[in-house]
């Protein structure tokens, strides 16, 4: 900053006791006209914003002196801008009130829905009342023990999601339904409740599936005809056939057993999802990708997935329910009448009547206390495994049932583990263990809650008190793998066509090689040549 | 919490979060003392009650820490040996005369202390930087608006900035520099690795990080509350590219 000369303003100002304008203005008057002048400059009213600064100081120390906050000098300069927002706010202020209100309301209507109860629930009551499991789930009481163990959705949620269950069994003809878990997503959640449903009401699956095979069944004679007329002229038909689709388990056995439907929120209409078939299995194992939010988004990725986010979605919560639904062993029983087959497990289950749950520390520190009650899925992406070449016969052409059966590798039966295996048997990654116990508490273990993680699928847990247990799901919906994730490469190209002796390129013989063939010719045809001469003469 | 800020005397003291290992999970506290920027000393627990605090984390440190994957084992002076993991850099600890392992307890310092650079993100305006250089917290922070809210730039990584310095001239001059000392979230790396969302019909604004999975973020809009807390494992999310 160095000295100030005198005409500059600053002069003065270091010398302390110096009033910077006593040299100029001696005259007390005239101090009262700068005092003036001084004022008037305050009172300039800005050309952008219409403040004046004076009016801006007043307003300033209004505020200060009406909050008196700590520590004011630290803060001036937001508290200026505060009063200066303040006044540009008040003009705008007509303008502003609509678009703010809708999203909070609207959410708010929606869960004010869920509070209604319907008309004409008598008769679903009285019905609720005979069966002997009512099949509304008690979701509080699941929240509450899961809540011991730090796990679970606020209270809120649980209770709108209680709600949102109970309209849902109201809609549709459910015989079981349990809260599944929720399953997080980039834009929004999905809310997931897993459903068994009544008898009767399968039969549109069927219907639709039949329709389905139809449908092939007229393609395959459509593009028969179109062969015999391209047969003729066209391009070369390739001769590879894709191996025969593996067809999907039946609703209400494998990996169909449960009939699942989501919301994204409680209060939002639940959507069922599709049957899952085993080709969409297989390849969810071998893509990763997170859910948005919306079911029908595609699912872009490499091998591609056929299908959209739903089936994506419904392939996940197969994978994890056969991976991680647990109940204490012993809880479920076999059937007395089936026996287990060669190819097949039994595949009921019913509660066993003298189950007698052991004490929650010994659930904790066994694993042999626990056992899986969903089968497993096998490599082929189905719980029952199938022979695929029977499929065959199908075919029209003739070639293709030669070609395949001598293609065809010998697909190795495959059998997975039997179902109610404990879960001790479950293989760990690496050195870390399949499952991690806990006790929700050491500090009073006579009401503490025996509880289990699953290391394999992040953010699947089971709980055990008493002879109450449950199993949920809350997480991203992806499988723990201690290795990163590697996308599978695209296949070898094909070769186009066979290489064989026709169509190789033989080498050009060289020039010398063409001389001597020439030479060694001309000589033999020189002495054919003399033969006959000699012939013709012996003549 | 309390007992803990009396003891180490902090200005105050946040639940950082929990990383979940194999056998059991530690449980993490901060502490700040008045410059809210300065670097912050970390405690953990197993229990909740006996609590242990953290030396800061070095470079080495988190260097190694990068090597080491896989999930925490829940004992803190579990070793992890480097020999198998990564040759060379067990190779440069022999010769300079440490044995070449990594503790359970280095790696969970630097595991910290990463997620909390990469991920550890404040409001806009909630923090002021006095011009003395230290951070304090806004009182005049009111809150983000609801259309605030739903944009990814009104949310700063609370560290050091790294691009604040490459942004244009334009978009400089726009910036308050009290309050927008940090790095955006518009430009992380890779884009989309933030799922914003609106719960409870928007009362309550979640940020969920898909780098570090786990790592979640409150904010109520138009109130002063918010805050992040990372419930997970303690891996960052390397398949983050191939999930998008």
């Amino acid at each position: 900053h160095g000295p100030y000369q005198p005409h500059e303003p600053g002069y003065g100002l270091d010398q302390p006791g110096y009033n910077p304008y006593e040299d100029e203005i001696p005259d007390p008057q005239a101090r009262m006209l700068a005092v003036k002048n001084a004022k008037a400059y305050l009172l300039k009213t800005s050309t952008k914003s219409g403040l004046n600064l004076y009016d801006h100081f007043a307003n300033i120390l209004t505020k200060i002196l009406d909050e008196q906050p700590t520590n004011t000098v630290d803060i001036i300069e937001n508290i200026s801008k505060d009063v200066k927002w303040a006044q540009f706010r008040k003009k705008m202020d007509t303008l502003r009130d609509e678009p703010l209100i809708p999203p909070t309301f609207e959410a708010a209507e929606k869960c004010k829905a869920l509070f209604i109860k319907e008309g004409g629930e008598e008769e679903h009551e009285g019905v609720e009342e005979e069966m002997g499991r009512p099949a509304l789930p008690n979701v509080m009481e699941a929240a509450f023990y899961f809540e011991q163990a730090g796990i679970g959705l606020n209270k809120d949620e649980s209770y709108y999601i209680f709600l949102a269950l109970r309209n849902l069994i109201h809609v549709q003809p459910i015989q079981t339904c349990r809260f599944w878990g929720k399953i997080l997503g980039l834009e929004m959640n999905y809310i997931i409740a897993e459903v068994q449903l009544r008898e009767g009401e399968e039969e549109e699956e069927t219907g639709e599936e039949g329709e389905g095979t139809t449908a092939e069944g007229e393609k395959e004679t459509g593009e028969a005809g179109e062969e015999d007329e391209e047969k003729e002229a066209g391009p070369p038909k390739s001769t590879y056939k894709p191996p025969p689709p593996i067809p999907k388990e039946p609703n209400g056995t494998g990996t169909n057993k449960y009939v699942y439907f989501v919301c994204n929120e409680p209060g939002k209409p639940w959507v069922k999802l599709p049957p899952v078939t085993p080709a969409q299995i297989v390849c969810a194992r071998k893509i990763k990708k997170f859910f948005t939010g919306w079911l029908d988004a595609p699912v872009v990725s490499f091998p591609p997935f056929p299908g959209n986010e739903a089936n994506y979605l419904r392939a996940q919560i197969a994978r994890i329910s056969a991976g991680t639904h647990v109940s204490p062993t012993g809880f479920y029983q076999f059937g007395d009448e089936e026996e287990e087959e060669e190819g097949e497990g039994a595949d009921t289950y019913e509660e066993n009547p003298e189950f007698e749950p052991p004490p929650v520390a010994e659930m904790v520190d066994s694993l042999a206390t626990w056992a899986h009650h969903v089968k497993g899925i096998l490599k082929q992406g189905r719980c029952v495994w199938i022979n695929p070449v029977q499929k065959s016969e199908e075919n029209e052409e003739e070639d293709d049932e030669e070609e395949e059966e001598e293609e065809g590798e010998e697909q190795q039966e495959e059998r997975g583990p039997p179902l109610l295996t404990l879960i001790s048997e479950d293989e760990g990654m690496k050195d870390i263990p399949a499952w991690t116990t806990q006790a929700s508490t050491n500090l009073i273990p006579e009401y503490s809650v025996a509880i289990l993680q699953s290391n394999r699928w992040p953010g699947a847990y089971a709980f055990a008190s008493g002879g109450k247990f449950e199993n949920i799901y809350f997480g991203w919906g992806h499988k723990y793998s201690p290795e990163s994730y590697t996308p599978e490469l695209p296949p070898p190209a094909e070769a186009e066509f066979p290489s064989g002796p026709e169509i190789t390129e033989t080498v050009d013989p060289t020039v010398e090689e063409e001389m001597a063939f020439k030479i060694a010719q001309e000589e033999a045809l020189a002495e054919a040549e003399e033969e006959e001469d000699e012939e013709g003469e012996d003549d | 919490l309390p007992l803990l800020q009396r003891d180490y005397r902090f200005d105050c003291v946040w639940f950082w979060g929990c990383i979940q290992g194999v056998r059991s999970s530690y449980y993490i506290a901060e502490g700040l003392g008045p410059d809210r920027a300065a670097p912050r000393s970390r405690l953990y627990s197993l229990n909740c009650i006996d609590w242990s605090l953290l030396t800061p984390a070095t470079k080495e440190m988190l260097a190694l820490a990068e090597q080491v994957k896989g999930r925490f084992q829940g004992d803190p002076s579990f070793e992890y040996s480097l020999a198998e993991i990564n040759a060379e850099a067990a190779a440069s600890l022999i010769a300079s005369g440490k044995e070449p392992v990594m503790k359970e307890e280095a790696r969970l310092i630097a595991t910290i202390e990463q997620i909390d650079r990469a991920v550890g993100i404040v409001p806009r305006g909630a923090f002021v930087k006095t011009p003395l250089g230290s951070v304090h917290e806004n009182r005049h922070f009111e809150g983000l608006s609801l259309v605030e809210a739903k944009k990814l730039s009104s949310y700063f990584h609370f560290t050091d900035p790294v691009n604040l310095k490459n942004k244009t001239l334009l978009e400089k001059a726009d910036l308050d520099p009290s309050t927008d000392f940090l790095d955006s979230l518009e430009h992380d790396i890779p884009r989309g690795s933030w799922s914003i969302q609106l719960e409870k019909g928007g009362t309550v604004v979640v940020l969920r990080s898909l780098l570090w999975l786990g790592l979640t973020f409150y904010h109520v809009p138009m109130t002063k509350q918010f805050g992040y807390v990372y419930f997970g494992t303690g891996e960052k999310n390397l398949d983050l590219p191939f999930m998008l």
